[in-house]
């Protein structure tokens, strides 16, 4: 152990500590700005590009930051001394003497750590006027804005894209007062290998990257009288929503989210999840095929739009082994679009489908040209963050809202359909309603304790029917390269796949409430609040859902039959680095 | 195959290494090409698997590599501390106008190129300018349109001293 004094508190840490470290133990804040510690995926953003946290040490000239100043034996620190406190303000009144300080109209008014950074020195003034960096928007994308102009340079981008999820979008361009932090050759983000997860977004401490804003659109169509307007949820957002309306991360807000999209005047609130139950059908269906028929195997899990476009970058050779299944809100759109239009009497091109995703990467997909027939199958796609936004502006006292009750139909789920929502929870879905056909209707059990977890790499082996199956779990991109490239090197013996391209899965994903220092103690939460809504559910098994047998009686015929298939199926482009 | 980019998949395939090779690589591609084009730095990006991303962060932080063809003389005007503090600024200002071309850029005719370069080791000469690697010395704004002539009339070998 090693013995340092901060603010004479005398504390013992552990070698190889940080300064940082060391005053959180003892319970002392000291700020900081570009420091990221990613516990979930033991990743830190420690460049000390800041300078925020300068603390003094007594017997050394100079200040030094203590985010990447290791703790050694006998150092005296004082992290509140006028001089660390100057430093830090001057520090920071540069920063904001090259900021737009348009906070006001921010899309991170209220969530930015510049701002309350700035609030917690008391700054007051900008003391230097220097030159302002002119640096374009970058709006090419439909899921994410980049303004570098509001950009501090702390790199949780660069380590976020490029460490954790391999992916290497942002590197730190030109040199001195012109450094950006950019794309290769300054292109458009619409034309890199971007995945859209939005995981960038999520670590960003200030305006600099954002999501794209589709709620004014939402309320144009809202108001539309021409049109009917439809709503779907993705389980992981009733499991995140409550945390902006200041509840504990965990909380279940179901009830109150219908609630809401009601007052909110959507024409019908329906239930992605009842799509999720769909997609286990379907995905069961195939996996079960691919067994009878020896492969392809490894199958991977497709319901995570980022790591579709990872693959299709990445590992383009893989392309046969994805399941075909779209992923449950763009089958939602589809059976919306035709067999609920029909249902309700209500021509398609009329109908808008609108989704609330925990996810940015679900904006770009939607748009994808494959995912559509004559029209689009979902319109516009909007975050938990979007939707939280949208209730603030229409006055509503989300928490003073009673629980209501999906519309029906497509509002009624199983419980395997909530687990969708977290990083293992599609596989056991599968799995229940695989291992159930595989042994006359009646699963060996519910419950495949052995599949959950927030590691990013999962394995497990279990038997269906006489026979052993490899499974594995993934969350993260970088992850999912580990064990891409295993398949691609021939070292894998993999049935089936499932991968998530956020830490934690959806739970965590781009479009969610953002959550400090990334504490995955918040993602292991909104996970159990899944986890136990399955449990308290009497349907579990997604291929039971009286709505899912109904819709393949009265619509779809079999299970991977040929309307099935045009409906509910996509394939994948090849599209490299 | 281009035969220089034949030679820089040459050079790559001998490295010991690929990890930590990015700089080396890109010296050697700066020297085959005269600067590195965005598809020389892909082709590199894809040899030394690393992102494009952070080949083109590499390219533009140093100022010795060029993302744009530089001319048949290339001219460097020293802004270090004692160059600027002797009016190496007027300098640079009248091979602009000379030239017509900005810092960075190259004429037309793809004869002059010019770039603004930190302290070359000659302060005692300051404020000093190369052409090719030639150094001029005590350089003044008048003395820029000789220098450009004697291009262009006798033309200039590369290194030693201009006078």
């Amino acid at each position: 152990m090693i013995n340092i004094k901060i603010n004479n508190i005398e504390i013992a840490v552990e070698e190889g500590a940080t300064v940082l470290d060391a005053a959180k133990q003892a319970g002392i804040h000291i700020p900081t700005l570009c420091h990221l510690d990613l516990h979930n995926t033991k990743m830190v953003n420690q460049v000390g590009s800041c300078r925020v946290c300068m603390v003094e040490q007594e017997g050394r000239r100079n200040l030094m930051p203590a985010c990447s100043t290791t703790a050694v034996d006998g150092m005296v620190i004082h992290t509140h001394t006028p001089r660390a406190i100057n430093a830090r303000r001057t520090i920071v009144e540069l920063f904001l003497s090259n900021h737009p300080k348009d906070c006001l109209v921010c899309e991170r008014n209220g969530h930015c750590e510049l701002q309350n950074l700035a609030a917690e020195l008391g700054i007051r003034d900008v003391h230097y006027s220097g030159r302002r960096a002119k640096h374009p928007k970058d709006t090419s994308s439909l899921a994410l804005v980049r303004s570098p102009e509001k950009c501090v340079l702390c790199r949780r981008c660069e380590t976020m894209c490029n460490k954790v999820q391999t992916v290497g979008v942002y590197s730190t361009v030109n040199r001195g007062f012109d450094t950006v932090i950019s794309t290769a050759f300054n292109n458009p983000i619409l034309d890199t290998c971007c995945t859209f997860c939005g995981q960038c977004v999520s670590v960003c401490p200030t305006g600099a990257l954002t999501q794209v804003d589709n709620t004014h659109e939402v309320w144009d169509v809202i108001q539309n009288p021409e049109k009917f307007v439809i709503v779907q949820t993705a389980p992981a957002v009733r499991v995140a929503l409550g945390e902006l309306f200041d509840m504990e991360p965990g909380t279940s807000v179901t009830g109150k989210m219908v609630a809401a999209l009601k007052r909110m005047g959507f024409d019908m609130v329906l239930d992605t999840n009842f799509a999720a139950d769909l997609t286990i059908v379907e995905e069961a269906h195939e996996f079960i095929a691919r067994l009878k028929n020896g492969g392809p195997f490894p199958m991977l899990t497709s319901c995570c739009p980022a790591w579709v476009k990872f693959i299709e970058h990445q590992f383009p050779e893989l392309l046969n082994i994805p399941s075909t299944c779209k992923s449950p809100h763009e089958m939602f759109g589809a059976i919306a679009k035709t067999y609920l239009a029909d249902k309700l009497n209500i021509p398609a091109e009329k109908i808008v489908v609108v989704s609330v995703m925990p996810c940015l990467a679900k904006k770009y997909e939607a748009a994808r040209p494959e995912l559509k027939s004559e029209f689009n199958h979902v319109d516009y796609v909007i975050s938990t963050r979007e939707m939280a936004r949208m209730v603030h502006e229409a006055g509503i006292q989300f928490n003073l809202l009673p629980d209501e009750e999906f519309d029906s139909i497509m509002g009624e789920s199983s419980g395997a359909a909530d687990i969708f929502g977290t990083t293992g929870g599609v596989i056991e879905a599968a799995v229940r309603t695989a291992a159930a056909w595989l042994n006359d209707g009646k699963p060996p059990k519910i419950d495949f304790t052995e599949l959950r977890g927030l590691e990013g790499i999962r394995e497990a082996t279990i038997t269906l029917s006489g026979q052993k199956l490899n499974l594995a779990i993934t969350n993260g991109l970088g992850n999912a390269r580990t064990i891409f490239e295993r398949i691609r090197g021939g070292e894998s013996n993999y049935h089936l796949i499932e991968v998530m391209a956020c830490p934690g899965g959806c739970v965590g994903g781009g479009g969610q409430p953002y959550y400090l220092q990334h504490d995955a103690e918040v993602l292991r939460k909104r996970a159990a609040a899944l986890y136990i809504t399955d449990e308290s559910k009497s349907l579990r098994l997604s291929h039971e859902n009286p709505q899912i047998k109904q819709l393949y009686s009265e619509f779809l015929g079999e299970p991977g039959g040929k309307k099935a298939h045009k409906l509910l199926h996509t394939k994948y482009t090849k599209r490299g680095v | 195959m281009d035969s220089k980019l034949q030679k820089l998949n040459k050079f790559i395939d001998g490295l010991d290494t690929k990890e930590g090779a990015l700089i080396t690589t890109l010296h050697h591609a700066q020297e085959l090409f005269g600067y590195i084009p965005e598809d020389v730095q892909n082709h590199i990006a894809h040899a030394l698997n690393v992102p494009s991303s952070k080949v083109y962060g590499v390219v533009t932080f140093y100022s010795f590599f060029s993302t744009k063809p530089k001319g048949k003389y290339k001219i460097s005007v020293c802004m270090g501390t004692a160059c600027f503090v002797r009016g190496a600024a007027e300098v640079l200002e009248t091979f602009k106008q000379e030239l017509g071309i900005d810092v960075g850029g190259v004429t037309e005719d793809m004869q002059f190129s010019l770039d603004s370069i930190r302290c070359m080791g000659a302060c005692g000469l300051a404020p000093v300018i190369s052409v090719n690697g030639k150094v001029f010395g005590r350089v003044k704004p008048e003395d820029v349109r000789s220098i450009v002539q004697k291009c262009k009339t006798e033309g200039i070998s590369s290194g030693g001293q201009g006078w």
